[in-house]
């Protein structure tokens, strides 16, 4: 056990898995000689010298090659720079890696791994604090998984390179250096689609991931004592974990789902509609949302405004049980 | 002081002319038998072309994007790959894609709306072809890169038409093909229109072959009704793809048909235009050449042309015979292991 930050913990990730899968080849900008702009492939030059390569500043064209590169065996990860670059690839994600392996009826797949930074909080300029997980979500074919702790960061980038299929791998960039954590030395994965349980509880359940899973816990101890919360960390957002979401609501009859990301069409409402479909009668509250605005997420100055904190989701907590 | 730091020339290469002509030293190394399979190949494109326009008006296809008058662009580069080598093709190569090995009873089943078409045989090299424009390039220059840190020894074709060359992908292909030396040919169909909008209109730049000079690699334009052109060009690209050079090939052709069949080109382009590019025809050219060297004559021909049809009507019944996949089938290949 070694005690590591996200960085740290999603590098060793790479290091370990590069050892053992010498398909594994790393790309984008800045990823080799500069480690990455928030250090994440730091040192992987080094130890893989023909396996890290800095490509040229184009999105589009290292997801492209990546889709190329995944066809002809190999296993890449890309990295985006930043979350607002990634659109520049959109159309390569959407209409061929999550498309490859349907067009060609399985006889190519693409098993590749896009990783960015996501979200806000980091005082940084425009398209440098946004969450674009819904766009990714809506679209079959690839997977998206958002860790929300060093430990499970590690053991989810794991299980993403080992996956047959595109899996995109958001890293909330405000949790990078934020938190640290006891992490095994060893490899170790968490298998995609399955959600973790950050606490247990009866009263209420409050489901989050990403970045929001902290002020989640926050909000939980500001009511401690007084509201026996449930915490659920989705970490993979593509597949959903329907089954312990619903479990969880068939036990405590209330529901608080917080986010970053806009409001309109945000994971909060996939997860609302699942629940009235499969648990409605269980409810007792209506449903809460704790989601960023339907708004252009503002530059660093007024950005706190925007984002989702634990007085908010608290609030939601105590409407939910006032009822 | 102003001082020259670069220039730039593009060559264009020419050796069957309409007359039936060639020059005799650009002439690639290609036997009297080669040059009769190429020239079926090319019969058997445009008869599966032609069929597959028919079948389209009767209700019997999707829509389809011809190949006609572009017979040699699509054969010669085709031709030239070695059984090693792969094609990314665009919507615009299907004879391409027959001669590398692709069931015609398959192709026609994808133009028909067909998935199960798309899928490749295990043991051809083809990938399934790209409907978006300039986009699969950047899929094959990752595959050649790839080809190139396995250390294999093949290279990868794209294709694509005129008005790829304004994408931002086809662009960042050629640069990523410069940067990393992958063993890639872009095939440029320079076929005149992007469905109604000339090249004139498409780019100021003069040739298309010229898009390659900034990216660092090397520019070709070859006469694309010219098999022999196009064949030489494949061939000198494939070699210089395995040193980790790139080409870009401009193919300067013509499509004589509409851009596909939803498509009705009288309403942007004239008759006499039309007319002109097909005194250019290029299974004419091979055609007049063969006679002149006495190896072809009309019994020949007429045989040849039977022989074609009966290749396509046989694909055509196979084709039609294709029961329809049961509902399960659309939610197999989405993810590995489909979706509940």
């Amino acid at each position: 056990m070694t005690v590591l930050n996200m960085v740290e913990a999603i590098n060793l990730a790479l290091k370990q898995e590069m050892k053992k899968n010498k398909e594994i080849i790393i790309l984008g900008e800045d990823v080799g000689i500069d480690g990455g702009v928030f250090r994440v492939t730091e040192g992987l030059l080094k130890l893989y010298p023909g396996r890290v390569f800095d490509t040229p500043l184009a999105e589009s064209a290292i997801v492209g090659t990546s889709i190329g590169l995944a066809c002809a065996g190999f296993k890449p990860v890309a990295e985006i720079q930043f979350e607002g670059f990634m659109l520049c690839a959109f159309d390569q994600i959407v209409n061929h890696a999550a498309r490859i392996r349907n067009r060609s009826r399985g006889r190519f797949t693409c098993p590749m791994v896009i990783r960015s930074p996501i979200g806000g909080g980091i005082k940084a300029l425009e398209h440098h604090s946004d969450s674009p997980e819904t766009y990714y979500i809506h679209t079959p074919g690839i997977k998206v998984v958002i860790p929300s702790t060093p430990y499970d960061a590690k053991g989810l980038m794991i299980s993403a390179m080992r996956d047959p299929d595109p899996v995109i791998f958001f890293e909330p960039k405000r949790l990078y250096r934020a938190i640290k954590q006891e992490v095994p030395d060893k490899e170790y994965n968490i298998p995609l689609g399955k959600a973790r349980m950050v606490q247990e509880g009866t009263d209420v359940t409050v489901i989050s991931y990403g970045a929001t899973v902290r002020e989640c816990e926050q909000a939980a101890e500001l009511l401690k004592g007084h509201v026996s919360i449930e915490i659920i960390d989705l970490r993979t957002l593509s597949p959903l974990d329907t089954e312990t979401i619903i479990k969880s609501v068939k036990k405590t009859g209330r529901v608080v789902i917080a986010h970053e990301a806009q409001r309109t069409l945000g994971m909060a409402a996939e997860i609302a509609t699942r629940i009235q479909e499969q648990a409605l009668l269980y409810l007792k509250a209506p449903i809460e949302r704790v989601t960023g605005y339907d708004i252009i997420v503002p530059l660093p100055k007024l950005e706190d405004y925007y984002f989702v904190d634990e007085k908010r989701i608290a609030e939601a907590i105590e409407k939910v049980m006032n009822f | 002081m102003i001082k020259k730091i670069q220039s730039f020339t593009i060559e264009r290469i020419e050796i069957l002319n309409e007359k039936g002509e060639v020059d005799k030293k650009l002439f690639p190394k290609l036997s009297d038998k080669q040059v009769l399979e190429i020239y079926r190949w090319m019969c058997i494109t445009r008869i599966f072309d032609a069929k597959a326009v028919n079948l389209q008006r009767t209700g019997r296809l999707g829509t389809y994007a011809s190949m006609l008058g572009q017979e040699a662009t699509i054969i010669g580069s085709a031709y030239a790959l070695r059984k090693q080598d792969w094609l990314f093709p665009s919507f615009r190569y299907s004879g391409g894609m027959l001669l590398r090995g692709i069931p015609m009873d398959k192709l026609y089943s994808y133009w028909g709306g067909d998935e199960r078409g798309a899928k490749p045989p295990e043991n051809v090299n083809v990938f399934p072809l790209c409907i978006t424009v300039g986009e699969q390039p950047l899929h094959a220059t990752g595959f050649a890169w790839g080809l190139k840190l396995k250390k294999q020894n093949a290279v990868v074709l794209t294709d694509f038409g005129d008005g790829a060359t304004s994408t931002g992908d086809l662009n960042e292909a050629l640069n990523f093909a410069g940067v990393f030396q992958a063993p890639v040919i872009f095939l440029c169909q320079n076929n005149q229109y992007a469905i109604s909008l000339p090249v004139r209109k498409q780019t100021a730049a003069k040739t298309l072959a010229q898009k390659a000079i900034a990216a660092g690699i090397k520019g070709v334009q070859v006469d694309g009704n010219d098999i022999f052109a196009v064949y030489k060009a494949t061939q000198d690209a494939i070699a210089d793809a395995l040193k980790g050079r790139p080409t870009f090939i401009e193919a300067y052709t013509y499509r004589i048909s509409d851009h596909t069949t939803s498509d009705d080109a009288a309403k942007y382009r004239n008759e006499k235009e039309v007319k002109e590019w097909q005194k250019k025809d290029p299974l004419q050219r091979v055609k007049i050449y063969l006679e002149k060297k006495k190896l072809w004559n009309e019994k020949k021909e007429t045989e040849l042309q039977k022989e074609c049809e009966a290749i396509v009507d046989k694909a055509v019944k196979s084709y039609e015979a294709i029961p329809r996949a049961p509902r399960e089938d659309i939610f197999k290949y989405t993810i590995a292991g489909g979706v509940a």
